[in-house]
């Protein structure tokens, strides 16, 4: 429920509305943009960031929580391993249980390989579940993946790497028709035609989706296919280090049953790193849409056997994560929200950025909106946000709009007393998405070799901002792409000795260097969310430094 | 922020002090537990944290996810185990859409008794009971449809006296919709033959050789379907 004060505030944005329609506020030039960014965008907060002090990407700048991770010793230090007990012998090992991964072990097991997926959690409990809004591709006769790659190259700053962003766009007709063949329930006019939306940065309207359950219904059907075929999955197993052959190539992981605490050795000849996001280390002390299971393991690995990283400065804030109520918040509200019309508005109900800005731009315009001009929401629990008018929706398509297109979402806020068909949504931008990672090729492959990466632990595609629905877009893309190159790759592998020296080598580097570790055990697995104080709200106004002292980024 | 009043709780049978405002979630973390298991998205999409529960003094035992229910005093909480329900094992492209199909995988959703309990603890909402009954009548799409909000968390599976485990079912028969019965879309397949042909290489060869300032022109330039 909303509280009296905050009801009083709505009838301004219920007074406003009429004003909004059919009538669209200004776009932000390229140097009004960069000036946007460069204040209010968390990227460029300059304590959130420094340095790596060892490694590739050695002076490169990297979020705090993130290179404490990653000048850490490993989890595997003091444990005597024997090498030579194999345990799980396969030709392509995958790490992790998310679309990329699933979507990977399809793959290469359809070229013949005998595949292994080891994860986490549960097989499927990953950012792919969460992902509501839909997945982009142009398969529209006034649109084309000329015009879709345009789009990708503009959102992302035009840092994007073109032989990536040339294959994400290409492959996703084809994507589409591969989901549409294993029996994804795409929202279609009733001859089959796919009903599409546009996102922010897109110029056509080319987002599909299955309701607000776009990456349900995907996730859940790959888990099943994927089930349906055989391949070996090992849940609650995740690895905890890679290990390489005597030549320095991928060649396998030592993995940590949850269960038990053992340490396991997996041999491979190609490996594929789909570990998803790093949501879940609230960098900034921002709360996050992420799963509980994105806490990084994958770059954390790859990095100690020495595969590069890039755009790792580059973090996407969800313009639009909730603020209201506590319990959900930071949870995410789908772009398809702006996509289908709604318009953010101020504490006096006026309209402050075009609605279907990029995320980041969009992001740092509401931070402006309730720092510098403080013309913010205040909440009861002393959090601030702007309000996202959701019923714009039903006045521009028509009643009952929302209620078919955000099923989920409706449920999610119906449990805590809010109807978002009839009042807006109190939103704050919050932690989303990592739009770097480790370094990929086009079919998947890192700078070691026999090393592979999919999904969002890798980085390139999207340079410095990605786009709405070009994640299940990505995922699926290159899942596809790296499973089939990793299982072709097997062919010519030989096996060789497995060593855990590049372990050792990261540690004398890190002692080299004189870097306190401070007694930083990584990767991470789990987040630690067992404070016992009272838990504070923070005021996560576009500052750093009240941020997340004590694990209040919880939803 | 005021010091919030604390509430008695009871993990696993020991009790704990926990803020009252908490989910069940965030009051076993706060107590101290660094959950493993039962425990995904936190925002009731994903399904991992189906939980049962009951208040002190009453016999009934309630379900639901842990995230999304607040702590009440007197709670009992425990975590549902590791629960291994049968999967059919398919090849979804030689399977008709029928209540064959779904008959050759899943026969016990004959012995339905039409208790209403999976309906009832489904956190969702869903007719569960219903679209069980759609799929033994063999229709796909109102079984489709029905489920389509399942998020596959068990608790149906878990009540059911009958042993059926519906959320394999509403899976089966969604996929069985979307392959068979949902039309396709042909102007998609147009345009993976399109791509396969190579129409758009040589635009999009262009397009990658262009210089940043270039590409910001086209881009600031480009037209926005309204």
């Amino acid at each position: 429920m909303y509280t009296s004060q905050m009801k009083e505030l709505i009838k301004k944005v219920e007074e406003t509305r009429p004003m909004r329609l059919g009538v669209d506020f200004p776009r932000i030039t390229t140097e009004e943009g960069q000036d946007l960014l460069k204040k209010f965008h968390p990227d460029f907060i300059e304590e959130g960031f420094r340095e790596l002090q060892v490694g590739v990407n050695k002076g490169d700048r990297v979020p705090r929580e993130l290179a404490d991770l990653l000048e850490a010793r490993s989890m595997i230090e003091h444990i005597e391993l024997d090498l030579s007990e194999i345990v799980c012998d396969v030709d392509v090992l995958i790490i992790g249980g998310g679309g990329a991964g699933a979507a990977a072990a399809l793959m290469a097991q359809e070229q013949g390989a005998d595949v292994a997926l080891v994860t986490k959690l549960r097989f499927g409990d990953a950012n792919t579940m969460m992902a509501q809004g839909g997945i982009q591709a142009a398969d529209k006769t006034n649109d084309s993946p000329a015009i879709h790659y345009l789009d990708v190259m503009g959102g992302g700053h035009f840092a994007n790497i073109p032989e990536l962003v040339y294959a994400l766009v290409n492959d996703a007709p084809k994507i589409i028709k591969w989901l549409e063949d294993i029996g994804i329930m795409f929202d279609k006019e009733e001859d089959g035609t796919m009903i599409t939306f546009h996102g922010g940065g897109t110029s056509r309207r080319r987002m599909h989706s299955a309701r607000d359950y776009t990456g349900v219904e995907i996730m859940r059907t790959l888990r099943d296919e994927t089930i349906n075929k055989g391949i070996k999955i090992l849940e609650y197993c995740p690895a905890v280090e890679l290990l390489l052959d005597e030549e320095g190539k991928a060649a396998g992981a030592i993995l940590y049953n949850l269960e038990t605490e053992e340490y396991l050795v997996a041999r491979a000849k190609t490996v594929i790193l789909s570990t998803g996001g790093s949501g879940r280390l609230h960098f900034q002390g921002f709360p996050t849409t992420n799963h509980y299971g994105a806490t990084a393991d994958g770059l954390v690995m790859g990095y100690r056997a020495g595969a590069r990283m890039a755009f790792m400065d580059a973090i996407q804030y969800h313009p639009t994560g909730v603020a209201y109520p506590s319990e959900i918040l930071g949870m995410l509200v789908t772009e398809k929200f702006r996509g289908l019309g709604a318009k953010l508005v101020n504490i006096n109900g006026k309209q402050f950025v075009y609605h279907l800005e990029t995320r980041d731009l969009q992001s740092a315009a509401i931070i402006r909106e309730c720092s510098e001009r403080k013309l913010g929401i205040a909440t009861p629990t002393g959090t601030v946000g702007i309000w996202l008018d959701s019923p714009l929706i039903d006045l521009i398509h028509g009643e009952g709009t929302i209620e078919k297109r955000f099923p989920a979402i409706i449920r999610q806020f119906k449990r805590f007393g809010l109807d978002i068909r009839r009042e807006p949504i109190l939103i704050y931008p919050t932690l989303h998405y990592q739009n770097g990672g480790l370094l990929l090729d086009d079919n998947g492959r890192t700078n070691i070799e026999n090393l592979y990466v999919a999904g969002e632990n890798s980085g390139g595609v999207h340079g410095r901002n990605r786009l709405m629905g070009n994640s299940l877009l990505d995922i699926l893309v290159f899942g596809c792409r790296t499973g089939s190159h990793a299982a072709q790759k097997c062919q010519e592998v030989k096996l060789k000795k497995l060593t855990l020296n590049h372990v050792h080598n990261y540690h004398c580097q890190l002692e080299n260097n004189g870097i306190d570790t401070g007694g930083r055990i990584s990767p991470l697995l789990l987040p630690n969310y067992t404070h016992r104080e009272v838990p504070e709200m923070q005021t996560f106004c576009g500052s750093s430094k009240d941020f997340g002292q004590n694990g209040m980024y919880l939803a | 922020m005021p010091q919030e009043s604390l509430i008695d709780i009871y993990i696993m049978g020991k009790k704990y002090a926990v803020p009252e405002s908490l989910t069940i979630m965030r009051a076993m973390e706060f107590a101290g537990y660094q959950l493993k298991r039962g425990c995904g998205c936190r925002t009731g999409i994903c399904g991992a944290c189906a939980t049962v529960y009951r208040i002190a003094g009453d016999h009934e035992f309630k379900v639901g996810l842990a995230c999304q229910i607040r702590v009440e005093s007197g709670m009992h909480l425990a975590q549902i185990p590791f629960y291994p329900p049968l999967k059919g094992i398919y090849n979804i492209d030689n399977l008709p859409p029928s209540a064959s199909s779904i008959k050759a995988y899943y026969p016990e959703i004959y012995r339905c008794i039409g208790c209403n309990s999976c309906t009832k603890v489904c956190p969702q909402n869903i007719n569960v009971k219903q679209y069980i009954a759609y799929a033994r009548k063999g229709d796909i799409a109102g079984c489709a449809f029905e489920s389509f909000d399942c998020i596959m968390c068990g608790l149906c599976a878990y009540r059911c006296p009958a042993q059926i485990a519906q959320y394999n079912v509403g899976i089966l028969a969604r996929r069985l919709f979307g392959k068979y019965l949902l039309p396709r879309d042909l102007q998609l397949q147009q345009r993976v033959d399109e791509i396969q042909g190579g129409k758009y290489e040589t635009e999009l060869q262009r397009l990658m050789k262009l210089d940043i300032q270039e590409l910001n022109n086209h881009y600031y330039s480009r037209d926005i379907e309204a």
